[in-house]
């Protein structure tokens, strides 16, 4: 229908042009090929998103992408030791790594070795390639929405990695699924497939991490199979540095009688945008989505989430906390979609933020879509100050006003953080909060 | 100890206190009684060091020293506590992470060493002992679902633990059953000191019963209009406060 020619900004030019270049290069079966170029075409027609997309509102890729960084090669050895240092200054969760730099799979990085009874990983890379039975069966099934940002990522990812956790097999050790990217300003388009099956349990910790002062424009995409009866624990914390635009895309389909929890944390990157795609594909399960978002400066953070409730009996929190000083933005936008067979859902959203400077923006759009008549849905959102009262009593007890404050805003981000139900991962994020807050 | 030298205050335009002039002495109890609105909460917010309030003229000197250019916090530290008439609630910030985040930050200012963790618990399951304060409200968030006597005796509690020079007690009788009262009243008295004064502002004289004041003071319209003995408090309780009002019209 369009036979008008969208005027492109300098960085769309500079994908554009790139495609048919990269995609002789990126892996894939001629299905996989197919894919690429079927989600090249979406991007074709729609650019990068921006403000008149709606649900990219408030977060204006066109205006926050300039320019397009080149896209990212395999690391070289430097690279893979300048990734090493990054990565040793990430908090130890005693977990077992699979690492991805530069959107590549990274053995050498990875406890490949050592990794729990029932745990596999692999090059996503090479079962791209070589038709893997995941890839073939589960790629781009959990992140399937129409959205530009997951269409480019299917057009441009270079690799990743498959986790898959055997049916039956209680994970003792968290998996800590961590993707950098390093040397100089690039794209990267990393990918990560994650099976979970029947009756299994396991923690996730997916970290991001780049260095301070590097402009990388990272796109993630990390799919979610949990299966029947499955206990997930899933905590993201987004590490990239403070020149770092990330765009992060997490979709997840779970099973029925089982229960997911997934938690973002970000404080650091220039501009974030993580989007959940949350599917309930069985009943009697639990999902909790939630985050806390602690910005400074000029940075962006944006939590976008889309919760299909898809079948009857299943019931979802939503939680989030937003921290936000000097001339900082958060925004939070939350579907929750009730579909008319999902009677008995029940779901409730909340979204809180604390603005500490008079420049600091908040942007809440929680949502609600129902059409089932047999349900519990809330959602609320709220946006302040620090209340003045309980700064004066905590002052009157002698807490300098900092450390006054600092104890208030733990507390707030704290009721975010209980949604984690592993304490030591939970009180690594609490100590992260701390260091933020001392820093501030 | 404390001397209130001719202040003024104003908030939002209104005038509040008129020339109020103050001298509690070391050891004192002294008391403040005065009618609704006759300035006595606006006095314990301008000693502790609320923000909200425009002083325009006068000085509030602990031992010699003016305190009015000092943030609240400072003043704790130099040893003003305030028990609030109406103890606010802190969801998330458990009893015993704000006790011991205040008593190391007054010992801090004093250029003191931090409690060592088997001492503050030694302090503070004694105090709250004292008072009838059971252990598992000291792991609940403060003041978090706590009646008007268990917040009125954590409030006891803190200025127990922080061991302040000025107290001020603010109303601390009201929502008061009897048995509270009394206890409440034991964990004052047990407090006082040669080296420790009391403010005690109270609008009834039943509190007064429990802690015997030195001197009783009544305020009416932003100042000190009468200053006696206890027998003050007795007289105001069989005539009211309606000589008074009139009086400083």
């Amino acid at each position: 229908m369009t036979d008008v020619t969208p005027i492109r900004t300098a960085a769309e030019s500079a994908i554009l042009s790139r495609f048919p270049e990269a995609k002789a290069s990126l892996p894939g079966t001629p299905a996989v090929a197919t894919l690429r170029e079927q989600a090249f075409g979406r991007f074709v027609e729609t650019g990068l998103p921006h403000r008149r997309v709606e649900k990219w509102k408030y977060t204006d890729l066109r205006s926050i992408m300039r320019e397009a960084a080149p896209l990212a090669g395999a690391p070289s050895a430097a690279d893979l030791a300048a990734a090493k240092v990054l990565l040793a200054a990430l908090p130890d969760f005693g977990a077992a790594n699979v690492t991805v730099v530069n959107g590549r799979f990274a053995p050498s990085l990875s406890d490949l070795g050592a990794l729990p009874a029932g745990v596999t990983a692999s090059d996503l890379g090479e079962a791209l390639g070589s038709g893997h039975k995941l890839v073939v069966e589960r790629l781009g099934r959990a992140a399937s929405a129409d959205d530009s940002a997951l269409a480019l990522n299917a057009a441009f990812m270079a690799g990743g990695a498959i986790v898959a956790v055997a049916a039956g097999v209680a994970v003792d050790r968290p998996i800590a699924l961590r993707f950098v990217s390093v040397g100089t300003a690039a794209a990267t388009y990393p990918r990560a497939l994650i099976e979970i099956g029947t009756g299994a349990s396991v923690t996730l910790i997916e970290t991001h991490v780049s260095a301070d002062g590097i402009a990388h424009q990272a796109n993630g995409v990390v799919e979610i199979f949990a299966g029947d009866e499955t206990k997930v624990e899933h905590v993201r914390i987004n590490a990239h540095g403070d020149a770092t635009v990330d765009v992060s895309s997490l979709g997840v389909v779970l099973g029925g009688k089982a229960e997911l929890n997934s938690f973002n944390f970000v404080t650091n990157p220039a501009a974030a945008r993580h989007q959940v795609f949350f599917r309930f594909a069985g009943e009697h399960s639990t999902g909790n989505v939630s985050g806390a978002s602690l910005l400074k400066g000029k940075r962006h953070a944006d939590t976008t989430l889309f919760v299909d409730h898809a079948v009857e009996n299943c019931a979802s929190r939503e939680t989030f906390a937003h921290v936000l000083d000097d001339q900082a933005t958060g925004v939070f936008q939350g579907m929750i979609l009730v579909r008319d067979v999902a009677q008995k859902t029940d779901g409730k959203m909340m979204s809180r933020a604390v603005l500490l400077s008079d420049d600091a923006t908040m942007n809440n759009k929680p949502e609600l879509e129902i059409y089932a008549d047999d349900v519990a849905c809330g959602h609320g959102a709220t946006v302040g100050a620090l209340d003045e009262d309980l700064l004066f009593y905590l002052r009157a007890r002698g807490l300098p006003k900092a450390e006054a404050e600092a104890l208030m805003l733990a507390a707030f981000v704290g009721e975010a953080l209980e949604s984690i139900a592993n304490e030591t991962v939970r009180e690594t994020l609490e100590g992260l909060v701390e260091a933020w807050l001392k820093a501030r | 100890m404390l001397e209130i030298r001719n202040l003024h205050v104003q908030i939002e335009d209104k005038k509040i206190l008129d020339g109020l002039t103050l001298t509690v002495n070391d050891g004192e109890v002294a008391a403040i009684m005065g009618p609704n609105g006759s300035g006595k909460s606006t006095l314990s917010y301008v000693i502790a060091g609320k923000p909200d309030y425009e002083v325009l003229d006068g000085e509030i000197l602990l031992d010699g020293e003016n305190i009015l250019e000092m943030e609240a916090d400072a003043r704790a530290a130099a040893g003003v506590f305030l028990a609030f008439q109406y103890p606010l609630e802190i969801p998330g910030v458990a009893t015993m992470t704000f006790l011991k985040a205040a008593m190391n930050a007054q010992r801090k200012a004093r250029g003191e060493d931090e409690l060592a963790t088997a001492d503050f618990m030694k302090r503070v399951r004694a105090g709250a002992e004292k008072l009838g304060i059971p252990q598992d409200m000291l792991k609940r968030g403060l003041n978090v679902g706590f009646s008007g006597g268990e917040k009125k005796r954590m409030e006891i509690l803190q200025m127990a633990l922080l061991e302040p020079r000025f107290c001020i007690l603010d109303e601390t009788d009201s929502g008061l059953d009897i048995d509270a009262l009394k206890i409440v009243s034991e964990g004052v008295n047990a407090l006082k000191s040669p080296d420790r004064a009391f403010l005690v502002i109270t609008h009834y004289q039943r509190l007064l019963n429990y802690i015997v004041p030195d001197t009783v003071h009544v305020m009416a319209h932003g100042k000190i209009v009468k200053t006696g003995g206890k027998e003050l408090a007795l007289e105001l309780e069989a005539n009211g406060y309606a000589d008074y009002k009139t009086l400083a019209a």
